[in-house]
């Protein structure tokens, strides 16, 4: 590769752009390697609450029985797993050379984000006036880190993806920006993952 | 750019230095703080051997010990043997893959930044109001309560070298898989390389749980969060589980590379293929795979029962086995070679049975009944610094001296290096085979003084004689070092004579793109077989063409910096919240803190938003400058 051509007329415009470049392909690796010390992150995470579920410094604080309700944690759930799925929508039409449309979904998989927080603040919220606080026990504090560092994930997400669509908007699709979308959509699908197990472990977990 | 290019100078010198995305420069930079903190690191052991060198000595207060004895722990494990192994990997992995360069120049950068700045962070405590003073491991049950900012200092500095060295971590990984020149396969890669790739994907899974552990400790501390308070419901033990996760393969990710320069170095100087190299590179990952299963052995006697400590006993001992592959493939490597006693090998001939000596303690101490009598005492001290010193630094001061001409194109004095091998390693084993003894007389570890008529008089001073020799062999060294820079008598390609991997190919100093054509690998030992089959020169894989470039960028400094602003407000903001732990809240409180806080933030994402909005495209290397290069070095060689 002699000199590096990001602007790939639409003829030649290849199967994967996202690692159709050499920074594209580390960007590729090293990101999903990078997801992997997350991964790591996120286990210690969940130990750590495991380990201090319902460790509570007396009776009158609330458990996790007596807090979580699987109904508004269907909601959550049903908004980040289908704002996963407009995100694997929008590489789709990445990979087509379809720009305008690459766009619109990455915008629809903001809306499902934005929703998502919304509630999830909601029900921080909700929890707060329960007497359930980061400060209030070991169970609140391991609660909270854990939730709270995947709602920061979600915030870090969300303004990475809305940054794209803005700086994108003028200079379009090319196998230079192309990486960076996929890039996006693969942390995208990391959070949602880590949600399906929050899921599971806190609120399912939970309730039971 | 040509070797030959003016004389520039110091301001532009220091600008290169402060902008630099090339990895050779990196590497001397983590060379010099590295250096400068294990010159810390040991000044602060100076310290301990001289308080402990004689019965009831008030040489330093107690609480001053405890503060000298966690700096030491924490500088030379954090600020001086992983950034020198830095050094190291990045003055010779892009080299020995045949890469230009590393995958993320900019997060290279970036990485040796967050050391540098989170070392100095953690240091200032010195000057403001107290070092952390819990020792290295920081245990919850003490750390809580520590009165004053020490630990905050500990928290937060620990926290920015930490990312530094995840960055770093996962772009070696990404270069190891993703930049290795044609015919380079993963059986072909030298054994550096090889330690190098498990040693960051230890790192890759090691540091989040220390990230976290720290996290909880600073919430703790400063936020009112009750992760370690046990009246709120709080488990210290969640830290020691944390931290000996993060911990034991911490271990790992400082011996693997030290065993890549051995193997490096026993290979060239018994001018042989390294013995049984499919079986090295088989341990290699084995031991960072068993690494991570064994981080309860450090906590036999909390009480996990025995179950839990069988367990960690068996997968402890296993690890002998890949660690025993090892020693006998390097002793079967020397076996028949045409050994070169040059210092670097002196290092290696060294290590093996100084190494062994660590590792068969650490056997006996696997054992978890027999653990209960070594815990917390001068036993388990000398242990890991058989271990550390005789395995890391010995390491270190070979790899050092191996890989100085590499980086500086000059040699280091033979004879003053040799004087510096005799006296450390005389006085490490002064030091540290008594301390074995010590602890089996019943010496606890981090007592800060003892009483005459215990029977550790003598012991003790010999112990402390020991240090003292190598503190002499470590100013052998300075001077060695300043001499060979201030003579610079230049060398050339292959200063050794005998370099067998890609790295020593290159004509020196290294051009900065390091390969005119990117080299075609034909085997392992890849420069070796081409001095047999091609008279030393490597084949090209591909025809000299432009090649494209990073530019330099100032944002990893400042990106750093920011954060070591923020830092300080951090810590400060916490002062006297009554929401914080007491040893915290009952400190005068500071008004300005937050705002400390917002500007080292907006730096930081400042930096980040800069980098992200303004694309940089890097530039191109002529083929015609490239071509010049290649005519000047042809010239230098007749001459």
């Amino acid at each position: 590769m002699a000199h590096m051509e990001y602007n790939v007329p639409s003829e030649r415009w290849p199967a994967h752009p996202e690692t159709a470049t050499m920074e594209g392909k580390n960007k590729f690796v090293g990101f999903w390697i990078f997801l992997a010390g997350e991964t790591a992150l996120f286990a210690s995470l969940f130990a750590t609450y495991l380990a201090l579920k319902d460790s509570v410094p007396s009776d009158d604080h609330l458990l996790a029985a007596d807090l979580f309700a699987l109904p508004l944690a269907f909601v959550m759930t049903m908004f980040l797993l289908t704002s996963s799925l407009t995100s694997v929508y929008a590489v789709y039409h990445m990979r087509n050379n379809n720009f305008a449309k690459m766009q619109l979904w990455l915008g629809i998989t903001v809306l499902l984000g934005l929703g998502f927080l919304a509630l999830e603040i909601y029900e921080f919220i909700e929890y707060t006036h329960l007497g359930h606080t980061f400060r209030s026990s070991a169970f609140g504090s391991a609660f909270y880190f854990l939730l709270g560092t995947h709602g920061f994930h979600v915030v870090i997400g969300l303004v990475w993806i809305t940054l794209l669509i803005i700086r994108n908007a003028k200079r379009g699709l090319s196998v230079y920006t192309a990486a960076k979308v996929n890039t996006a959509a693969l942390y995208w699908h990391f959070i949602d993952v880590v949600w399906v197990f929050i899921f599971t472990i806190v609120y399912l977990l939970g309730v039971l | 750019m040509a070797s030959t290019a003016k004389k520039q100078g110091v301001g532009s010198v220091l600008w290169d230095y402060l902008t630099t995305v090339d990895h050779k420069k990196i590497a001397i930079l983590y060379l010099i703080a590295g250096g400068f903190f294990f010159v810390l690191g040991g000044i602060e052991a100076m310290l301990i051997r001289i308080q402990l060198a004689v019965p009831n000595n008030d040489f330093l207060s107690a609480g001053l010990f405890n503060e000298v004895i966690t700096m030491h722990g924490t500088t030379m494990i954090f600020l001086a043997a992983m950034p020198l192994l830095f050094a190291f990997m990045n003055a010779t992995v892009p080299l020995q893959i045949g890469a230009r360069d590393v995958a993320f120049p900019f997060l290279n950068a970036l990485g040796v930044w967050l050391f540098i700045f989170g070392g100095i962070f953690l240091n200032l405590s010195w000057f403001l109001g107290g070092a952390p003073d819990a020792g290295w491991t920081s245990y919850a049950s003490l750390s809580i309560a520590s009165a004053g900012h020490g630990i905050d200092f500990y928290a937060l500095g620990l926290q920015i070298t930490g990312a530094g060295t995840l960055i770093s971590g996962i772009n070696f990984v990404t270069t190891i898989i993703n930049m290795r020149a044609p015919g380079m396969t993963y059986m072909r890669m030298p054994l550096m390389t090889w330690t190098t790739l498990v040693a960051s994907v230890l790192i890759v899974f090691a540091f989040p749980p220390l990230t976290i552990g720290i996290f909880l400790l600073m919430f703790d501390r400063m936020f009112g969060s009750s992760f370690f308070l046990v009246e709120t419901g709080g488990n210290t033990i969640i830290w020691e589980h944390l931290f000996w996760i993060f911990g034991h393969p911490e271990v790992y990710i400082l011996i693997l590379p030290a065993f890549g320069i051995f193997s490096e170095i026993f290979s060239t100087f018994s001018r042989k293929r390294l013995f049984g190299y499919s079986a090295m590179v088989f341990a290699t990952v084995l031991i960072g795979f068993f690494g991570f299963m064994v981080w309860a052995h450090h906590m036999f006697t909390v009480g996990l029962g025995p179950t839990a400590n069988a367990i960690f006993a068996v997968a402890t001992m296993a690890i002998a086995v890949p660690t025993g592959i090892k020693i006998f493939n390097w002793v079967a490597t020397v076996w028949g070679g045409s050994i070169e006693f040059t210092t670097p090998m002196l290092y290696a001939l060294a290590f093996i049975p100084s190494f062994t000596m660590g590792g068969v303690t650490g056997v006996m101490q696997a054992a978890a009944p027999a653990d209960y009598q070594y815990h917390d005492s001068y036993f388990i001290v000398a242990h890991f610094h058989y271990v550390i010193v005789g395995g890391v630094v010995f390491g270190l001061l070979a790899g050092l001296h191996y890989y100085w001409p590499l980086m500086f194109g000059n040699m280091l004095s033979e004879k003053l290096g040799k004087i510096t091998f005799v006296l450390f390693v005389i006085g490490f084993h002064t030091t540290f085979l008594i301390q074995h003894f010590l602890g089996l007389w019943g010496m606890p570890r981090r007592v800060f003084t003892y009483l005459d008529g215990q029977g550790y008089n003598t012991a003790n001073i010999v112990s402390s004689i020991g240090a003292l020799l190598m503190a002499i062999a470590v100013i052998i060294l300075v001077i060695n070092i300043i001499m060979t820079l201030a003579k610079n008598q230049r060398v050339g390609r292959d200063p050794w004579g005998d370099g067998r991997t890609l790295e020593w190919s290159l004509p020196l100093p290294v051009p900065y793109y390091n390969f005119a054509q990117t080299p075609l690998v034909r085997g392992l030992d890849a420069y070796w077989i081409e001095k047999k089959a091609n008279n030393g020169k490597m084949m090209p894989a591909e025809s000299l063409e432009d090649f494209h470039m990073p530019n330099n960028s100032f944002i990893p400094f400042v990106l750093s910096f920011g954060l070591f602003v923020a830092a300080f407000g951090a810590l400060y903001f916490a002062s006297g919240k009554e929401w914080a732990i007491d040893a915290v809240a009952d400190l005068p409180q500071h008004p300005w803190a937050l705002w400390v806080l917002i500007l080292g933030l907006a730096i930081t994402f400042g930096s980040m938003i800069t980098r992200s909005l303004k694309d940089d495209l890097g530039y191109y290397v002529t083929k015609e400058e490239v071509l010049r290069d290649l005519e000047e070095e042809e010239q230098r060689r007749e001459n």
